[in-house]
Parts: C-alpha cells; structure tokens; sequence
C-alpha cells in the first residue's frame, strides 16, 4: 500500500525559560539551531554539532542535554532552559559567579554549555547520583564525597578546547559547597532532580 | 539530512500501526545515535515515529525478585535507581561508563540496545561498507581497525557493538521483550544480535517493526559480587576498546557460580561462556582465571592492528574476577 508522503515540517510551542515561543520548524531542525537560527538566543553555542563536546548543553525538564542531537520538534511539551534563563534576574546564578570568580574559562565559548552543564552536575550530586568515579555505587555507600575526580568525571561531557579545567573544576566545587550549604539552611527545597518534578531551589538560593 | 515526517506516538499500539504504515519510517527514542547518524546520511528515514514519551518509563521488580526495565528508561535513571545499585552494581558501573551526563539523560534503555556500530567506515558514506551497503566491501580489514572485532567477525563486517550496558545485561541473563502488530515476543539479551556472517547488515533477530518494551532481568545470582570494568583511550567520555562484565559467586573455597560478558571485542555483547565453564567448581585464583580467560579467546582471531585486545581481555578477567574474590571473601 502507498504511503502518502508526510508533512516535513510542524508548527511547535516551545517552553524556553519560562516563556512559551511558536514557531513552524522543518522536522531537521535541532533545538540548537531552532534556538540560535530562529529565535535569536545564541548563548548556547555550536561546537561539534554531533554531540562530542557539550558545548550545546542546556537543560530539558531541568535535566542536562546536548541541544545539537535533540530535534526542535520533539522538544514541545518540554521545560528548556537555557544559559539565558539560569540567573534570576540580574543575580547570577552562583554556578555563574563562581565561574566569574575563578575565571573558569579562556575564550569563554564552551562556558554557556559547562555552566548549565555543572547547574545540572551539583543537582544529579545532591539528589545522591553516582558517578563512575564512584568506588562504591551501592546506596547504603550514601553519596560520594564530590572530589575533583568527582567533578572531572561528571563534567567529562563539556570540552574546553583552551584547557581550562583546573579552574573550571574549583569553580563546579564552590558553587557545589555553596549550594549545600543553603540546603542545610532550607532542608525542605533539596530534592531529586526534575524527577519526582520537585523544584530544587538551593542552586538559586 | 534528507526530510522526513514525525509523529508522537500516543501508545504502543499506536506506535507499531505507524511504524507499520510506512516501511522507511523509524522508531526515535533520546535520538543521541540516530540524529547523528542521519546528520550524516548513514541513516534516511522518511518519518520518525517518536516513543520517548510512551509510557514504558518505569522500573518495577518482579515477583521472582528479578527487575523489570522499560524500553524509554534513560540510562540516567537506570545507573540511578536504587535496586540496580543494590542487586546489580555492575549495570549501573556500565552505564556510567558510557557517553556522558548528557546523553544518557537523552539516551533510553530499548536505543542503547539498538544503536550502531562506531565504525569509521560504517560512519562515513563515501567508503564502502557491508553494513550499510551490502555487498559494497569492508574497507577495516585491510585499513583502520585497532578498535574493531576479535571474535565472531567475519570476512564481511569486523565492527563492534558499543554498548556498555548490553555488556551488563548480558552478564546478568537479561530477556528483551518488544510488540509487534502481531503480538509480543522476548528474546534473550545474547540471541538479539545475529551472528556477522556474510549478512552483517541484519544485525537483530527482531521481528520487521517489532518496538523494545522492556527487558527483564532474573534475580542476580545469590550472593555474588559484580562489577564492570572499562578500558579506553582517555580516562571517560569515550568508547570502550575492552570491556568486561563480571559476578561471582565463590561458596567453600570454589567457584559456584560465575558470569562474564565481553564488550568492544564482538559485534554484539559477548558472552563467555567458555570461560564461564572452565572457572565453575574450580579455584578461586588468578592461574584458574588466566586459563578461563584462554579458554574463552582461543577462538580469537585478531587482525593486524587488534591483537593487543587479546592481551586487554585476558589480563581484564585476572584483574577484576581477582578484584571480586578479594571482595567477595571480605
């Protein structure tokens, strides 16, 4: 039997940093070109466009993604948020300030995708994720102390072609001190990630 | 990347009628392997019929204490969940030791069993390639292949299978069931890949448009230890070159019961059964686990630039059934 050809293209609602955004995008498009290309948000950058280098990375359902494998399409009905939206406001986000702080970054243009990448690494931690760093993954282990190896391995998806890292690795450590720091003041907001849709507000705090 | 249509299919059954309505239309689950593969044209599907969203999201025990997994599972939360931690600590090291934080966020249980071959030649449309092209050659034989097949390859395709958690299920027994618009079926985990051949094209026994549901694994075996170990060429974020998945269980000094499973050495994850035999109701020591280990790769056949693999796997399965002993006797 013929199948009649379908539609290459759909009109789409996305939900970007809160705001939603209509837009009719040709099937192909990614969320990481429908972001850049046609919505004007270039804070999320294009690396390798193949998702080797994190550059992309954004948060859906406040979990982190590579924009540049996730098609625009198959994003409606998602929570995006991107490098524009992780600050409230004018207030960095601390991810943000203890990147300003340690100047973890050179050239600055992986920054946008390793910011929203450690947001989401300092939440997977507090929610009790292991890593493969972790020696012992079994529960009753509890949570492994978040140790630069720690840190290394989580934010392994994020390349920094200037080398960076050594800074990038303290600042991920001091945002994360920071962040539980003010879930031991506010013991109510700490929560899994995006899981359970429980809102994790320490990392804003 | 050619067009294509997509649509967001609502439930099962919905999914295999659209699948079944267009015969170049493809399931997408997180898409992390099959975007990039049409990106690059290896993969020109005319529509995609999305199942991220049905709801096969869930990991349920089963009553024989065994684990339920569901097809849109995402490796996160699969490394994540407490009971594979508990019952099967070495899923959870494998999935952790594939990709990074971001695509096993995307990435689902019923893709990661389907996902392609990292192949060079495979990855590339202007070279040849029997698996993309039947019949067009295998440029890896006599080219690039230090990262390719030492067992069950063929004259006609020496690609690897890169999954990490196969590996794992592999160890642990698993039973992938899937729907097809003529009903359900299973299959068990080392019978879903088909052996290379001169066919090394059809790479699953699944029925045409058949849809991964789910994959069981049965109760881990009592009282042992597990563990996945990975070698690669950087410290993370990279394929495997070897890989092994272990559980041991030692009772009175002997091997009672013992599981391994190979990865990045075979089109598919590799089952040693072979080293499997020679270890149980034997020894618990490395002498017995270096013969196990040449018993299970006497039947390999290394190319020109993928001996060191043999070298790799022996002297994994020494290291980490050795790893386990010492656990397993604390």
């Amino acid at each position: 039997m013929a199948t009649a050809p379908p539609s290459t293209y759909s009109a789409v609602t996305l939900n970007i940093n809160g705001e939603k955004h209509t837009l009719t995008v040709d099937h192909r498009t990614t969320l990481l070109d429908a972001l850049r290309e046609r919505l004007d948000m270039t804070g999320t950058k294009k690396g390798c466009d193949q998702g080797q280098c994190g550059a992309c990375t954004v948060l859906l359902d406040k979990r982190r993604a590579v924009a540049c494998l996730q098609l625009a399409v198959a994003a409606e009905g998602r929570e995006i948020t991107t490098i524009e939206g992780v600050a409230e406001g004018d207030r960095l986000h601390p991810v943000q300030q203890a990147f300003l702080d340690l100047d973890g970054y050179q050239c600055g243009y992986c920054t946008p995708g390793q910011i929203c990448s450690a947001v989401a690494v300092i939440e997977e931690h507090a929610a009790g994720w292991p890593s493969a760093a972790t020696d012992d993954v079994r529960p009753e282990a509890g949570p492994p102390p978040l140790t630069a190896e720690e840190i290394r391995e989580r934010m392994s998806g994020n390349l920094c072609r200037c080398g960076a890292y050594v800074s990038i690795v303290q600042a991920v450590a001091r945002a994360a001190e920071a962040d539980a720091r003010a879930a031991q003041d506010a013991p109510d907001t700490q929560g899994a990630p995006a899981a359970q849709g429980t809102e994790h507000e320490g990392a804003a705090a | 990347m050619k067009e294509f249509g997509y649509e967001r299919a609502a439930d099962v059954s919905g999914a295999l009628a659209l699948l079944d309505a267009d015969p170049d239309a493809r399931f997408l689950g997180g898409g992390t392997n099959l975007v990039d593969l049409m990106k690059t044209g290896v993969e020109r599907p005319a529509r995609l019929v999305d199942v991220r969203e049905l709801p096969l999201d869930r990991i349920e025990s089963t009553e024989d204490g065994g684990l339920h997994i569901g097809a849109t599972v995402t490796n996160s939360d699969l490394a994540a969940h407490p009971d594979v931690r508990r019952r099967y600590p070495a899923l959870t090291q494998a999935v952790l030791a594939g990709a990074s934080g971001q695509l096993r966020n995307m990435a689902t249980v019923g893709g990661n069993l389907l996902q392609r071959t990292r192949c060079g030649y495979f990855a590339d449309v202007s070279k040849p390639c029997n698996k993309r092209v039947p019949g067009s050659g295998c440029p890896a034989i006599e080219g690039e292949h230090h990262n390719h097949a030492i067992l069950g390859a063929s004259d006609h395709c020496v690609a690897t299978h890169p999954s990490d958690l196969g590996v794992a299920l592999a160890a642990f027994d698993a039973v992938v069931s899937y729907e097809t618009t003529d009903g359900p079926g299973e299959l068990p985990l080392t019978d879903l890949y088909l052996p290379v051949g001169d066919t090394p094209h059809l790479e699953t026994a699944l029925p045409p448009g058949a849809l991964i549901t789910g994959v069981t694994l049965p109760p881990a075996p009592a009282g042992a230890v597990s563990r996945y170990r990975k070698v690669r060429e950087r410290a993370s974020y990279a394929f495997a070159i070897g890989s092994i998945a272990a559980a041991l269980d030692v009772r009175d000094g002997v091997v009672h019961e013992v599981r391994l499973a190979f990865g990045a050495v075979a089109s598919r994850p590799w089952r040693a059964r072979a080293a499997e035999a020679a270890l149980t109701g034997g020894p618990v020591d490395a002498a017995a686990f270096a013969a196990a280990a040449d018993a299970e790769l006497a039947a390999a056949e290394p190319l020109p630039h993928n001996g060191y693999k043999v070298t790799l796997m022996r002297n994994l399965v020494v290291a980490v059934l050795s790893e386990l002993a010492e656990e397993a006797a604390r």
